[in-house]
């Protein structure tokens, strides 16, 4: 089965700018992850978010940020969900709020989310956004205008730092089993 | 000092970290159980890129159970092998609680098999974990890494959640279920009410309720963004673990100084049935604005409403009748327990005479993995828990969401019926 590990994980970076797709409120795991390729992911992103954008799966680029309406990723425990955005080049998402798995998820395979206030309506697809990670802090590059949220928890700025918890797990065995 | 939630009080009796007990904080804390199914081909996977090799064990393996419930019995080769992949991994690891394909769905099967008690932190690899809420336990669904990272250490990071209340009085109307009043939250106060949040239901409706109803309705608030959905933490709850363990354990009550969020009142003398509309959980109505909408599929099961208490229901509605000639009724007990006691007590055959299917229990349809999908412009009426586009198939199917006598009124008209009139 085509089960990916962490080869769409990229370096972190404090600093990441890309163009924005903007997407609405309630974009469930069943849309960004549909059932039927599950276990296929080579297949899934073929497909993903279709039926909410239709030209995302085609026309998203390595390096594109998601800005999205509220409860974004709700629904199942998918963690192909953030994978498949993260392999589709999807390097962040700031949204009004996240589902509280999609989230969890997110910062375990070190894709930074990062939830505002009303953030949606302040960007349109295809305008460019600057992220500062561990600030919090969006711009609009299109309209200059910033946006903040509130910072990571060092424990989870950590796990982005460290490429996801899976790495920073497997470098603390390694550790262990030198000592 | 203000008191105590249900949920601060079982994540500060499992903290590991030295920061107060308060809503926002980030704790790292042990955990008491992990549930994983299909997802543990993953943590395999995972388990695979530790090096030292000798590093690779569980943390504890009577801590951990497995169950294969969906994709059961293996629809392809494929998932065959995933299934074989999780069976030998179990076995090297020896891990104690294995259930295989034919015990059923996950959340059912684990009170079932006692494993969930009062007071128990689990988190499981599937977001419905919130159902055993209805035990008084904290219970959360995660990803993959997550549960790779507690396979390994029995750890994980926790927010400290803001608590809500749902206080809930007044009798259910005749034929009306605990499903119909999640689903009426759901609709009046949307799929967000309770994100990222603790939610602990009280009342006298919450108390005459069964547990079955009480399971309905903790599953449900995880489409309501629950972290955690406790019920009532009272005897009705010691008597039903009782019976499943001789393990001790105590109860939770939330302190009666303690810190809400937010407190809702609500009463459900006059509760119409409620539906969820294509294609969000919070699209609701009460059943008398979408009766007549014509259906193909009625699904009754799942790990919302696949229990006795919910076939039983249906069976009483559907005896002595036929459901319509253009509908499917599909009908997924829970688990093999639920599926044994049907069989004996005649609901079964009830539902059999009526024109159901009946499957073995496990996840197919609710998931859209098997055993029921829908085909383009198809609608069905389900006992389950999401209504999403693309959900039980087709991404040009709809879904609505219903209690399971609602499913089975429909089932004989063809059409969405109100039980009420049955």
């Amino acid at each position: 089965m085509a089960l990916t590990g962490t080869k769409a994980i990229k370096a972190y970076k404090d600093i990441l700018k890309g163009k924005v797709w903007v997407f609405p409120d309630n974009v469930d795991t069943d849309a960004i992850s549909p059932t039927q390729y599950l276990s296929n992911i080579n297949a899934a992103v073929e497909y993903t978010c279709e039926s909410v954008i239709k030209d995302f799966p085609s026309k998203v680029k390595d390096g594109d940020i998601i800005v999205a309406g509220r409860n974004f990723g709700c629904g199942s425990s998918r963690e192909t969900a953030p994978i498949i955005l993260q392999e589709k080049g999807i390097t962040a998402i700031i949204a009004e709020s996240f589902a509280r798995i999609f989230y969890r998820s997110s910062i375990a395979r070190a894709l930074p989310v990062i939830e505002i206030e009303g953030i949606s309506k302040e960007f349109k697809t295809g305008e460019l956004i600057e992220v500062n990670v561990p600030e919090a802090e969006i711009t609009n590059l299109s309209t200059n205008k910033k946006f903040r949220g509130k910072k990571f928890n060092p424990i989870l700025l950590n796990i982005l730092k460290n490429g996801g918890l899976e790495k920073q797990l497997l470098a603390e065995l390694k550790a262990q089993g030198k000592g | 000092m203000s008191g105590k939630t249900i949920a601060e009080k079982i994540l500060a009796s499992h903290s590991l970290s030295d920061s107060d007990i308060i809503p926002g904080t980030i704790i790292n804390a042990k955990i008491d159980l992990i549930l994983s199914h299909f997802g543990t081909a993953r943590v395999v996977l995972d388990y695979r890129k530790i090096k030292p090799s000798k590093l690779r064990k569980v943390f504890d393996p009577s801590k951990i159970v497995v169950i294969l419930d969906h994709y059961s019995p293996a629809p392809s080769e494929r998932i065959a092998a995933v299934h074989d992949i999780i069976r030998k991994f179990v076995k090297s690891q020896g891990i104690k609680f294995f259930y295989d394909i034919k015990e059923g769905i996950c959340h059912q099967v684990l009170p079932e098999k006692g494993h969930v008690r009062p007071g128990m932190l689990i988190i499981g690899g599937d977001s419905h974990t919130t159902t055993h809420g209805a035990f008084n336990a904290a219970a959360c669904g995660i990803g993959n890494t997550d549960l790779f990272h507690a396979f390994v250490t029995g750890q994980m990071w926790f927010k400290v959640p803001e608590t809500i209340k749902f206080n809930i009085q007044g009798n259910l109307p005749y034929n009306t279920t605990s499903k119909d009043i999640i689903i009426k939250i759901a609709g009046d106060y949307s799929a967000e009410v309770a994100r990222y949040k603790a939610i602990e239901f009280s009342g006298k409706t919450m108390e005459d309720l069964s547990i079955a109803s009480r399971m309905t309705m903790s599953n449900f608030s995880l489409e309501l963004g629950a972290k955690f959905a406790f019920g009532v933490p009272d005897q009705k709850v010691v008597d039903w673990v009782q019976e499943r363990t001789t393990e001790p354990f105590n109860l939770i009550k939330p302190d009666l100084d303690a810190v809400y969020e937010k407190a809702f009142n609500l009463n459900i003398d006059d509760l119409e049935p409620q539906v969820s509309c294509p294609h969000t959980v919070d699209n609701v109505k009460p059943i008398s604005e979408v009766i007549g909408t014509k259906i193909n599929q009625a699904f009754l099961g799942s790990c919302t409403n696949g229990r006795y208490e919910d076939l039983e229901i249906a069976a009483k509605i559907l005896d002595g009748k036929k459901i319509h000639k253009d509908v499917r009724l599909i009908v997924t007990p829970a688990s093999q327990e639920v599926w044994l006691k049907v069989a004996k007590s005649g609901v079964a055959e009830t539902l059999i005479n009526a024109g159901a299917i009946i499957t073995n229990p496990n996840c197919g349809a609710c998931f859209g993995g098997h055993q029921g999908l829908l085909a383009p412009g198809e609608r069905c009426i389900s006992s389950s828990n999401r209504n999403f586009k693309g959900r039980m198939g087709s991404l040009a199917a709809e879904l609505y969401l219903g209690s399971p006598a609602t499913v089975a009124a429909s089932a004989i008209q063809g059409e969405i019926t109100d039980p009420r009139d049955y």
